[in-house]
This record gives C-alpha cells, sequence and structure tokens, in this order.
C-alpha cells in the first residue's frame, strides 16, 4: 500500500517551478498586438509537472477504485454488467470522436446514420413509435418525460393536470425531476407484495392528475402483475404514464412497454446497454415515446429522407417540441457505444441478456434468504432486495455487513434503498457474471453473517483491507474542505 | 434451451452455459427460465424483436469503421469551426488513462472506500476548476455547458427567491434555448437584453452573460457586474476555459456563479458529446449549488481521505425539494479534463491560449484585407470572431470543402451574409493561409 499512501500527495503539492507536461509548438504566424492589460490575468495557479509523473500519479489513484474491470460489483439499480472494449474502440474512431456537432449535415451522414438506427433499435425494443436521443442522462431523459406530459396538457387547454403520482419506492430523482417542472409530487405506498397499492391509486386519480411515474420492474425488482390495471386507472383520470427504464436490463424481448399502457419512457444506456460509467458519467438517457407524445419529443431526432442523396439523414425538431436541452444532438459517443452493443448482441443476444440477469438474481435469492431476510418472498427480476434486519439484531447493521463485502473483494450492493424497506440491500448481479463468482459471492455473505454472530466487531469496523477505512463525512459536512489552496 | 430446438446463440458477454443454467434453474426448483417471467401479463410476454441478429465482432468493426469513414473529421481536414465546441491539442496521456478500467468501469462514488481514485480526482477538479474560474467553490461537473448554465439560472432564482433571468442577447442562441426549456415550464421569466449598457429589470433574478460570448468577443463583465447589483441580482458568467489561460477570470470581475463547457480542455469533440459542464460559485451560496461535490476529510484512523459531501442538497436524500435532480456528474470527462490540465499546466494552458489568439488574429488580419469581407462587430476577441462575406457563407463552406478545409459556422439566420470563424493552436499558418486564399475566390 506505500504507492498507495505515497500518492496522496496532490499535483499541486507536486508541482516544481519550471516543470512542464507538454511541449507545445512555436508560433508560426507573426505575432498580433495583445489587448489591453487590463483584460490579462498575470497567471493561472496550475501545477508544473512533467509528464512521467502525471501518468504516474493518475495510474496509482486509480488503483484505489474497484471497479468491474477489476471486481463483481452487484449494485442493485445500477446494473453494473460488463463494459465491452469493442465499444470503447468504435467511439474513438476519428470519424466519430473527430467530428464537430456544428458540420452541415452533409459532412456527417455516418453519424447520423448510426443515431438514426440506434432510434429505431430503441423504438423497438420499448414498443413505442419514436425516440430522441438528445437527453444526456436518465435525469435529463426522465425530466424530457415530464416536460412533454405537462406540454401535453397545456396544449389540450389541460394546464391545470399537476399532481404528479410517484410510488414510494421510486429512485429519488423521479420526484426531483417531477419537482423541477413545477409538479406537485404525491407518493403511492406500495402494498405488502411489494405491488402498486390500487386503492391508494384510485384515491389520487382526481381531475389534477397530470399523471404517473413508474419504474418496471420496481425498485424492489419486482415487476408488478397489475400494471397493466394501473396504467389503465391512470389513463381513465386522464393522466399520461412515464415509464423511469432504469431497470429494462429485466425486459429485453421479454415485453414491450409500449405494449402495456406507457406513454413515454427513458432508457439508460449506461446500465443496459452497457456503456461505461466513468465514475459517475458520462451516461446518456433517450426517450421513448408514443404517438400522442412524439411531437413533443426533446430537439433534435435525426430523420431519414425517402430518396437518396448526400443529406439522407437530416436533423429535424420535433413539431411541439419540448426544446433543447443540451448544446449539442446527444452525448453521442456513449450513443456509438450502444449502437455497437445492440449490433453485436442482435436479437438473440438481447433476450439472453434478461434471461441471465433474472437467473442470476433468483439464484442469489435462493442461496441466501435462509441467512437474510427477504421482504417480499416472491421470485424477483434482475436484482432482489434483501434486508439485514436478522443482522441488525445481532447489532451488525446493513451499512457495516456492506462494507465488510468490500474486504471480500466485492463491491457493496446498493444500501439503504429503496426506503420503503429496513436494512435494505439491493443486489443486482447482471447477466455477465458467472455462476462461479456468484457462487464467492454467496459463500462471503454467509461467511459475513456468521462473523454478525460470532465477531460482531470485525463487521462493524469494516472495512480493514482498503486505502482507508470508514471516512469521516459528518466532518466533511460541517467544515467543507472542497479545493486545494495554497497556503500563504 | 432454445425453444424451437436450434443450436442457442452463445454471447461472449455472458458467461453461464446452458448446463450451469440448467443447475441454477434445479436450485430454484423450476424447470424453464420463463417460469421466472410469469408476473408480466401472458397476452405481452416474449414480443417478436425486430432487431437485426448478433454480428461477430470482427464484421461489426468493419461495418462502423465505414461508417465512421462516411464522415469528413479534423483528422482529415483543417476545421475553422468552433461556436462552443471547440479543436484544442489533447495530450497523449490522456487517453490512456481515461480508458483505464479502474476509472472508465467504476460508478459514482458512493462507497468513499472503494472510490478513492475517483474522488480525489474530482478534488483535483474542482480545485483546477476554482483556479481558472477565479472562484471559491466548484462542484463535479455537469452535463455539458448550456445546461449547467440553465441549472445556474435556477440557482440565482434559488438564491434571491425571484423569478426573472435576463439573458445578454449575445449569449449562444443555443444555450438561451437550453435555458428556456429548464426555466420556463417552471413559469420562470427570461428576458433578453441589449449587451450594451443592459438595464435590468426590478425583481431581476440574474444577469446571464457569456464571456468570450458567442461571437467570440469579450464582454465588459465589469459595467454588467454593475448592472445586476443595481437589482441585487446575481452575475452569471459562461466561460470557455482555455480562454481563461490569458484572461481575467470572472471571479476577479466579481461573478457570482461561473458556468463553462470544459470540452476545450482534454475531450474530443464527438460530434458534440458526451461533454463536462462547469460550475463555480462563491461559498456563501455553496448550499444552493446543484450538482455532485467532493470534500476532503479523515478516515477513522486519521488518513486524509475524500467522499461526497454535502448530499442532503441532491435528490436520492432530498428528493423533490432537491436543488436538482442531476446525478451524473460526467465524472470521466472531468478526470480527462483534470489530466490535460495538468499536463498543459501553468505554462502550457497561456501558451494555448496566446497561440489560439495570435493566430486567430493573423487569420482575420489575412481575410480583412480581401475585398467584400468586413467584420460588424467591433472589440476584443479572443479565437473567433465573425466576418461578414460577400456571399452566402453556406456557399463558401461547400467550396471551402472542396479544399480540405471544414468551415466556420453559418450564422445568417442572425447577422445576415455572416460566418463565425474559430481558430486555434491547432491551425497551422499554411491552413490560415489556405482558408484566406480559398475565400478571396469570393472577393468582390
Amino acid at each position: 500500500m506505500n504507492t498507495v499512501d505515497n500518492n496522496r500527495k496532490l499535483l499541486m503539492e507536486q508541482s516544481v517551478p519550471g516543470r512542464v507536461g507538454t511541449v507545445l509548438p512555436d508560433l508560426d504566424v507573426p505575432e498580433q498586438p495583445l489587448p489591453g492589460q487590463e483584460l490579462l490575468r498575470d497567471e493561472v495557479d496550475l501545477p508544473e509537472i512533467t509528464e512521467p509523473e502525471i501518468v504516474r500519479y493518475f495510474t496509482n489513484l486509480s488503483r484505489m477504485n474497484f471497479s468491474i474491470d477489476t471486481h463483481f460489483y452487484p449494485l442493485g439499480s445500477c446494473t453494473m454488467k460488463y463494459n465491452p472494449k469493442i465499444n470503447d474502440e468504435a467511439a474513438f474512431l476519428p470519424g466519430f470522436a473527430a467530428i464537430h456537432p456544428q458540420q452541415p449535415v452533409g459532412q456527417v451522414q455516418g453519424a447520423l446514420e448510426l443515431m438514426h438506427h440506434l432510434q429505431n433499435y430503441l423504438a423497438e425494443i420499448t414498443g413505442m413509435a419514436a425516440t430522441s436521443l438528445a437527453s444526456l442522462a436518465g435525469a435529463q431523459g426522465e425530466l424530457c418525460g415530464i416536460l412533454m406530459i405537462q406540454k401535453y396538457h397545456r396544449d389540450r387547454g389541460d394546464g391545470d393536470r399537476l399532481k404528479m403520482l410517484v410510488p414510494d419506492s421510486a429512485h429519488g430523482t423521479n420526484p426531483a425531476s417531477a419537482a423541477m417542472a413545477g409538479f406537485r409530487v404525491v407518493s403511492i405506498p406500495t402494498d405488502e407484495n411489494g405491488n402498486c397499492d390500487l386503492e391508494a391509486l384510485k384515491k389520487e386519480a382526481t381531475p389534477d392528475l397530470a399523471g404517473m411515474m413508474i419504474t418496471l420492474p420496481s425498485t424492489l425488482g419486482l415487476f408488478d402483475p397489475t400494471i397493466v390495471e394501473v396504467n389503465r386507472l391512470i389513463h381513465e383520470a386522464g393522466g399520461l404514464v412515464y415509464a423511469d427504464g432504469a431497470n429494462m436490463n429485466a425486459l429485453l424481448g421479454r415485453v414491450k412497454m409500449g405494449d402495456l399502457g406507457f406513454d413515454v419512457m427513458h432508457l439508460n444506456l449506461h446500465k443496459t446497454f452497457s456503456t461505461p460509467h466513468g465514475g459517475g458519467g458520462p451516461g446518456a438517457g433517450p426517450v421513448c415515446a408514443q404517438p400522442n407524445l412524439q411531437p413533443y419529443l426533446a430537439a433534435p431526432v435525426v430523420e431519414k429522407r425517402a430518396e437518396e442523396g448526400p443529406e439522407r439523414f437530416v436533423l429535424s425538431t420535433p413539431e411541439k417540441t419540448i426544446g433543447k436541452v443540451s448544446a449539442s444532438h446527444g452525448n453521442f459517443g456513449v450513443l456509438v457505444r450502444a449502437y455497437t452493443y445492440i449490433r453485436t448482441l442482435g436479437d438473440a443476444g438481447l433476450k439472453l441478456v434478461s434471461e441471465n440477469a433474472v437467473l442470476n438474481a433468483n439464484y442469489i435469492l435462493a442461496k441466501l434468504k435462509d441467512k437474510y431476510l427477504l421482504p417480499f418472498d416472491r421470485p424477483c427480476m434482475h436484482e432482489v432486495v434483501l434486508s439485514a434486519n436478522w443482522q441488525k439484531a445481532k447489532g451488525v447493521r446493513g451499512l457495516e455487513t456492506a462494507k465488510r463485502l468490500l474486504d471480500y473483494g466485492f463491491h457493496a450492493p446498493t444500501m439503504y434503498f429503496p426506503l420503503t424497506v429496513d436494512e435494505a440491500l439491493l443486489i443486482e448481479p447482471t447477466e455477465t457474471e458467472s455462476k462461479e463468482t456468484l457462487d464467492e459471492f454467496i459463500e462471503a455473505m454467509r461467511a459475513i453473517d456468521q462473523e454478525a454472530t460470532e465477531n460482531p466487531e470485525l463487521v462493524q469496523n469494516a472495512p480493514h483491507t482498503l486505502p482507508v477505512r470508514r471516512l469521516n463525512e459528518a466532518q466533511a459536512a460541517r467544515r467543507p474542505d472542497l479545493r486545494w489552496e495554497r497556503k500563504e | 434451451m432454445s425453444d424451437n430446438g436450434s443450436v442457442p446463440f452463445q454471447s461472449h458477454y455472458m458467461p453461464n452455459t446452458p448446463a450451469q443454467r440448467a443447475v441454477m434453474l434445479e436450485a430454484l426448483g423450476l424447470d424453464s427460465i420463463d417460469q421466472l417471467f410469469e408476473d408480466i401479463p401472458s397476452e405481452h410476454r416474449s414480443p417478436s424483436l425486430n432487431i437485426p441478429p448478433p454480428t461477430s465482432e470482427l464484421e461489426l468493426r468493419a461495418e462502423l469503421e465505414a461508417m465512421a469513414g462516411a464522415n469528413r473529421h479534423t483528422g482529415a481536414h483543417a476545421s475553422f469551426l468552433g461556436a462552443g465546441v471547440y479543436n484544442h491539442f489533447i495530450p497523449s496521456m490522456v487517453k490512456p488513462l481515461i480508458t483505464r478500467g479502474e476509472f472508465l468501469t467504476s460508478y459514482t462514488p458512493y462507497q468513499a472506500e472503494a472510490s478513492q481514485g475517483t474522488l480525489q480526482v474530482a478534488y483535483e477538479f474542482q480545485t483546477m476548476v476554482c483556479s481558472l474560474m477565479g472562484m471559491e467553490v466548484a462542484n463535479d461537473g455537469m452535463y455539458e455547458g448550456a445546461s449547467s448554465l440553465a441549472e445556474a439560472a435556477l440557482m440565482a432564482c434559488r438564491v434571491t427567491g425571484r423569478e426573472e433571468i435576463c439573458v445578454l442577447n449575445t449569449v449562444s442562441p443555443t444555450y438561451r434555448e437550453v435555458v428556456e426549456t429548464y426555466a420556463l415550464p417552471q413559469g420562470l421569466k427570461v428576458t433578453t437584453m441589449d449587451a450594451v449598457r443592459p438595464r435590468l429589470p426590478e425583481g431581476a433574478a440574474c444577469l446571464l452573460t457569456q464571456y468570450p460570448n458567442f461571437y467570440g468577443y469579450m464582454e465588459d463583465l465589469e459595467a454588467h457586474k454593475v448592472a445586476a447589483q443595481e437589482r441585487d441580482a446575481l452575475l452569471v458568467v459562461s466561460t470557455d476555459p482555455v480562454a481563461m489561460g490569458m484572461f481575467r477570470p470572472p471571479g476577479e470581475f466579481g461573478a457570482d456563479v461561473v458556468t463553462g463547457e470544459g470540452q476545450a480542455i482534454g475531450v474530443p469533440m464527438s460530434f458534440g458529446g458526451p461533454f463536462i459542464g462547469l460550475f463555480a460559485t462563491r461559498k456563501k451560496y455553496l448550499r444552493q449549488m446543484p450538482g455532485r461535490i467532493v470534500g476532503r476529510t479523515v478516515d477513522s484512523e486519521g488518513k486524509t481521505g475524500y467522499v461526497l459531501t454535502l448530499q442532503t442538497r441532491e435528490q436520492h436524500i432530498r428528493r423533490e425539494r432537491a436543488t436538482s435532480n442531476i446525478c451524473t456528474s460526467q465524472a470521466l470527462l472531468a478526470l480527462a479534463s483534470a489530466i490535460c490540465a495538468a499536463a498543459l499546466g501553468k505554462q502550457g494552458l497561456r501558451r494555448v491560449a496566446e497561440l489560439s489568439y495570435h493566430k486567430a488574429h493573423y487569420a482575420a488580419s489575412l481575410i480583412g484585407r480581401v475585398a467584400g469581407y468586413s467584420f460588424p462587430i467591433r472589440g476584443t476577441f479572443f479565437k473567433e470572431f465573425v466576418v461578414k462575406c460577400p456571399a452566402s457563407p453556406s456557399v463558401i463552406n461547400e467550396r471551402l470543402l472542396e479544399s480540405g478545409i471544414i468551415g466556420g459556422l453559418d450564422i445568417s439566420h442572425v447577422m445576415p451574409d455572416c460566418m463565425l470563424l474559430c481558430v486555434t493552436e491547432m491551425n497551422t499558418r499554411g491552413q490560415i493561409e489556405a482558408l484566406a486564399g480559398a475565400l478571396s475566390e469570393f472577393s468582390r
């Protein structure tokens, strides 16, 4: 761990005056007069450091991370599947990486063709009429979908529909997105089987209802068998239904969201379609819509003209668009990766994804339910929610169980989410893990349960083997230290 | 395992063999995987899926290369296109470092002990953004420049408790559109005003400016600060981080929020994304700032470590009362920018800025000598400028392409016959002279 400890010196602390990290060319044109001194700055406080030092610093920093390439990462609701290498190679091709978003469309037909195919594939997979690739992340896709619903109602003189329903198990972005659009958010409880509480829903199906945001399968990893009825109730009350596609990994080729009555949804290309998470971005959150909402999609979309020609593929603005959500056309580099993934797997491979993802999760469920409380005793979809309540009774909290897993070389599951389950541990293995890896993980979970009985302190103080021990988050929030500052 | 008895497709991304799947099903007490999907209404199960069949990596690579090859790119062309997305030098060390799996394939660093690499990079990035902008605090990144400006406008409305956003008419029209997409549905008002001596209405929440502005020219931030202050409104500045290599940063003019598109430092143009939005503000507004923030702290043994902090602003804690719905920090692009900024360093960033400045002004001096071309905007520009052409810019651009040149942005819809040209350190003297030569064919 020595390299790691030495590596805690920041770039500015390693800086030595006179060192350079790159050599730039000499000026090859006559020098031009500079603007007045009052417009110029003295200097920028950036490090002076050479290339070998930079490479070693960042390489060693990377070694302090868990990642899919190095570890099993069963992080529920995040779909940490393997990120294929050809996807990155494709995105870095000069014809994709070195093109400018404002080039005339005749110069970028290949890029537009790829986007057009991807729009169609995503519409086909979701059973929707059309796709906009413009939104840059899942949360932005949600915002787009909600703005589309809002504009739809307003255009029909129904602008008083100000209420948006969100299940209590929903990801936090759902209520946050609805609130950003100005909606009043009402939470709908989950019933004892893990499904939508239909009685509570009926009470909220009032004339001010704009719609509902539903994650399917839910963040409890469950497919709500009453979903068609739920969607019918919303529609009867004049509302529209938004599907949060975060959990689509369970459903590829198994069901189309459009067939179930959803009006609009987003997909997370960085989850279901294997694009890397990058430590917290970039992602992409394309939005797919039914014909009623298609005219409202975020701009631009790619259209294919009927006639052959040098401008076969063009960028266009949907008729009643909610507008633009970024300066360009979407996270193209992410789109290239997702396109490559879909083409690699094809129809047969996509179906295998959900089969293996769901089988892997149920296997974990079956092998752990005698040691960890299973709040909903029924088959799960691509992820399983367990509760560490039995361990809590022995004095070991879910957080500690999760941290102890790090010592065993597994990334922790998602903890304390969904909020509706005590001591929740949300485990999503994905289809790219082998039975052998699952067995090792199951062994570790069982071993930790035993440790909780025999040696609870060992678990309570975990992790023991990582570059740092448990960090003081309270101090970080109380006395924010958010950047390096020169000591005068 | 296959329904129709044919040989099932084996994917190189999925390790479980049919034999293993059978063992696992047995552990579940099931005969068929279909039994796991029985909650799906039967009439909607297993629909047709009209997607092309699986493709081998060998074949797909050739297809992708062909598709990429159909695009005109800066590897094979001189480019004078900017307008918010720039072709700047990226040192070779950036790509191998950002594609290290430990960075590329990790998640948001919620598990701090297992994510110290990503977290320390974020702290470096926040330090760099503060230095560039001359600001006190920065977050770990937003989606990109335009939505970052929109979030700054929303933040200004929260801070001031007001509802009117004023935007100078020299701000990128696209950025203004994105601000409207975010602000109008909430019932906020967006007002456009002249950049010369703007007067804010009473009750304005903020003044949004761009520096250099969309047309490439430096705004009078001192005057804009006074204009904002007169109404107790916040001054919000969207900036180009490369310009910060030589120009006085917005922080020195008293800007309250500084945003920007970080792409120009270390991120390829990639047809417009993924990029990295910059966001910095003053300490007093810290708790109203959207996005991820990383802080330095200590572990239980007193050792330095880094964590996500001030998370009570965020959607996963605060839900509908969060400062924003954003839960992405574009961490990988922040990493690229941090590496590139370190590589350029104190001297290099200034050098890139000055090379761009001199070359852009040299290009302008050549074009200014060609009869029929003129400069409708006066003032100090950085690396972009507007030129009025003797012919339609789109016609000119077609001619330029024949010479292997990607021309400037046609802005004739806002300024008749005008083109926005951008010159950076990537453009050689030969390219600049070729551009001027080709333009002179339209001379009048």
